[in-house]
């Protein structure tokens, strides 16, 4: 052995999958544990990096009557852990053209009515793993609140499992893009050096630039590169 | 010193009823009285669940009155009847039964306990407490002279008697109180104390056009210039509902339905493009022009404490 490395060994703990019980390391994600018993993972799996909402997973603890959530490639396994990836979570989803709709309460309860049938239980918000007020969300877009629920929403990955657990059967993450969408398109100030800049490349302002640049060699572009104007520290 | 009061919206203020939410603001500033948003809040509930065994529809008022001592008040107030009478009823609830509050306390595992040390106030009340009648009067400066005014309570205000916030459910007087403060007329009628037919609106609108044809007629009858309510859901159904109530009865005069803060607005001298009257099916303006009362604000005195 490298003698730079040193060999940790990491208890095993048992787990519980599709009523089996697995030894794995105690050090490992649930994901990773799967991956450690040899699985190959082609739902269910995405970013690895707590990002991408793709592993959404159920589970329960030893002597625990909670159904916990999180993120298969964000959750440590535990001794007794009973798993169950969710792949997809069947969602409502509406198709829009976003450039038809307005800005007003409406459009929200439009869309999603059964947003008008949250209880304010908060399960949705117990099972986020992003820790979003999602409750608070669904609420202030029921009340038409568009800039709070796009505001509030905002971190959401699309795991689902808000939605998963919600007693009212609401969508929640689709409520929270149609939130966003709304925000960004009608709402939102304009970020007016934007608007100027997009102006100047429609009219042509870089092209002799840009076309100067696509026939420099990799020599000249190397030399553009080191001699290239800094922003003063 | 401004008062600061915690003050709960309530979802209809935000969205259609806007005007009732703006102007119910700017009238409590003249009685140095801040109305303080709850920095959260939920849905009241929407009415008050009468089934003895489903809490679930107790957990959404809860959660408000959770949200208020949260905020670090221990009053809170609306302007809507509606979610008055829920949030009230829900309060009154786990005030008195220990073992339902104990239940719902557990399942809001994730919220500090909640011992119903909230009062819940409707704005009417609160005016009345703190303000008092003679209080208002005084800071009148456009005094509604000539302007015949039908109070309207509608249910959620009077009853159960439990949540009344008059006296006598049965003969309220606070809002003819009130308009005779505003130096209005009060126009009392039978239907003022009966159901607007409330969410029969969306699922049978003739029956609600009905209601309507049957009070704003009564009102008629009296000569009221206008009605004024304290519930979004009762002027929906007396403003936008005299459309079908004219198919039944073509002879309905149409009258306006204001909110009292608005009304309260007009008379306090909030500039009337603010009461938000061109939202209404019915537009108050020509009957206050009639009576003018949307001329400049008599200049009053601005005393300045030395």
């Amino acid at each position: 052995m490298d003698k730079t490395t040193t060999e940790v060994t990491y208890e095993k703990v048992k787990i519980i999958v599709a009523n089996t019980e697995f030894e794995v390391p105690s050090n490992l994600t649930i994901m990773k544990a799967f991956e450690y018993l040899g699985w190959r993972l082609d739902r269910g799996v995405g970013c690895r990096g707590g990002f991408c909402g793709a592993c959404s997973t159920i589970y329960r603890l030893k002597g625990d009557h909670k159904l916990y959530t999180g993120l298969a490639c964000a959750t440590k396994v535990e001794d007794g852990m009973i798993v169950a990836q969710i792949p997809i979570s069947p969602a409502n989803k509406k198709l829009y053209d976003i450039e038809s709709l307005k800005a007003v309460p409406n459009t929200m309860l439009e869309f999603y009515p059964e947003i008008a049938r949250c209880i304010s239980c908060n399960t949705c918000t117990k099972a986020c793993p992003m820790d979003i007020e999602v409750m608070d969300y669904v609420q202030a877009a029921l009340r038409g609140d568009i800039a709070l629920a796009a505001t509030l929403s905002f971190d959401c990955i699309m795991c689902g499992l808000c939605a998963t657990r919600c007693p009212a059967e609401i969508t929640q993450f689709n409520v929270g893009v149609l939130a966003r969408r709304l925000y960004g398109r009608y709402i939102q100030p304009e970020y007016k050096q934007m608007t100027k800049r997009v102006k100047e490349i429609e009219k042509g302002k870089y092209d002799a630039e840009l076309e100067k640049l696509m026939k420099t060699d990799k020599k000249g572009l190397a030399k553009l590169y080191a001699e290239r104007v800094r922003e003063k520290a | 010193m401004t008062e600061k009061i915690a003050y709960y919206p309530g979802c209809t203020a935000k969205s259609y009823a806007k005007y009732m939410d703006l102007t119910a603001r700017e009238v409590m500033k003249k009685f140095d009285i801040e109305l303080v948003e709850l920095t959260r809040w939920t849905c009241c509930g929407t009415f008050f669940g009468l089934a003895e065994d489903n809490l679930t529809s107790q957990l959404a008022p809860m959660r408000n009155m959770i949200r208020t001592r949260e905020d670090g008040f221990t009053d809170l107030t609306t302007t809507c009847s509606m979610c008055y009478n829920t949030l009230k009823r829900a309060n009154i609830l786990i005030q008195n039964d220990e073992e339902k509050a104990s239940r719902l306390n557990a399942f809001m595992y994730e919220e500090e306990d909640y011992e119903g040390d909230v009062r819940v106030w409707h704005l009417l009340e609160l005016l009345l407490e703190k303000v008092d009648i003679a209080g208002i009067a005084k800071k009148i400066v456009n005094p509604l002279k000539g302007l015949k005014v039908a109070p309207y309570y509608g249910c959620t205000l009077l009853r159960p008697k439990e949540v009344t916030i008059d006296k006598n459910p049965e003969k309220p007087t606070i809002l003819s109180d009130l308009i005779f403060a505003l130096g209005a007329e009060a126009v009392e009628t039978p239907y003022m104390t009966e159901c607007c037919g409330s969410y029969l609106t969306v699922k049978d609108k003739h029956l609600v056009a009905d209601r309507t044809n049957r009070i704003i007629g009564s009102a008629a009858r009296r000569e009221a210039d206008l009605l004024v309510v304290s519930c979004p859901l009762c002027q929906f159904n007396l403003d936008r509902r005299q459309k079908e109530a004219r198919e039944l009865n073509s002879a309905l005069p149409e009258i306006p339905v204001v909110y009292f803060t608005q009304l309260m607005a007009l008379a306090l001298g909030v500039d009337v493009k603010e009461l938000g009257f061109h939202e209404h099916y019915v537009d108050p303006t020509p009957v206050l022009r009639k009576r003018k009362l949307l001329g400049t604000p008599m200049k009053v005195p601005v005393k300045v404490k030395k």
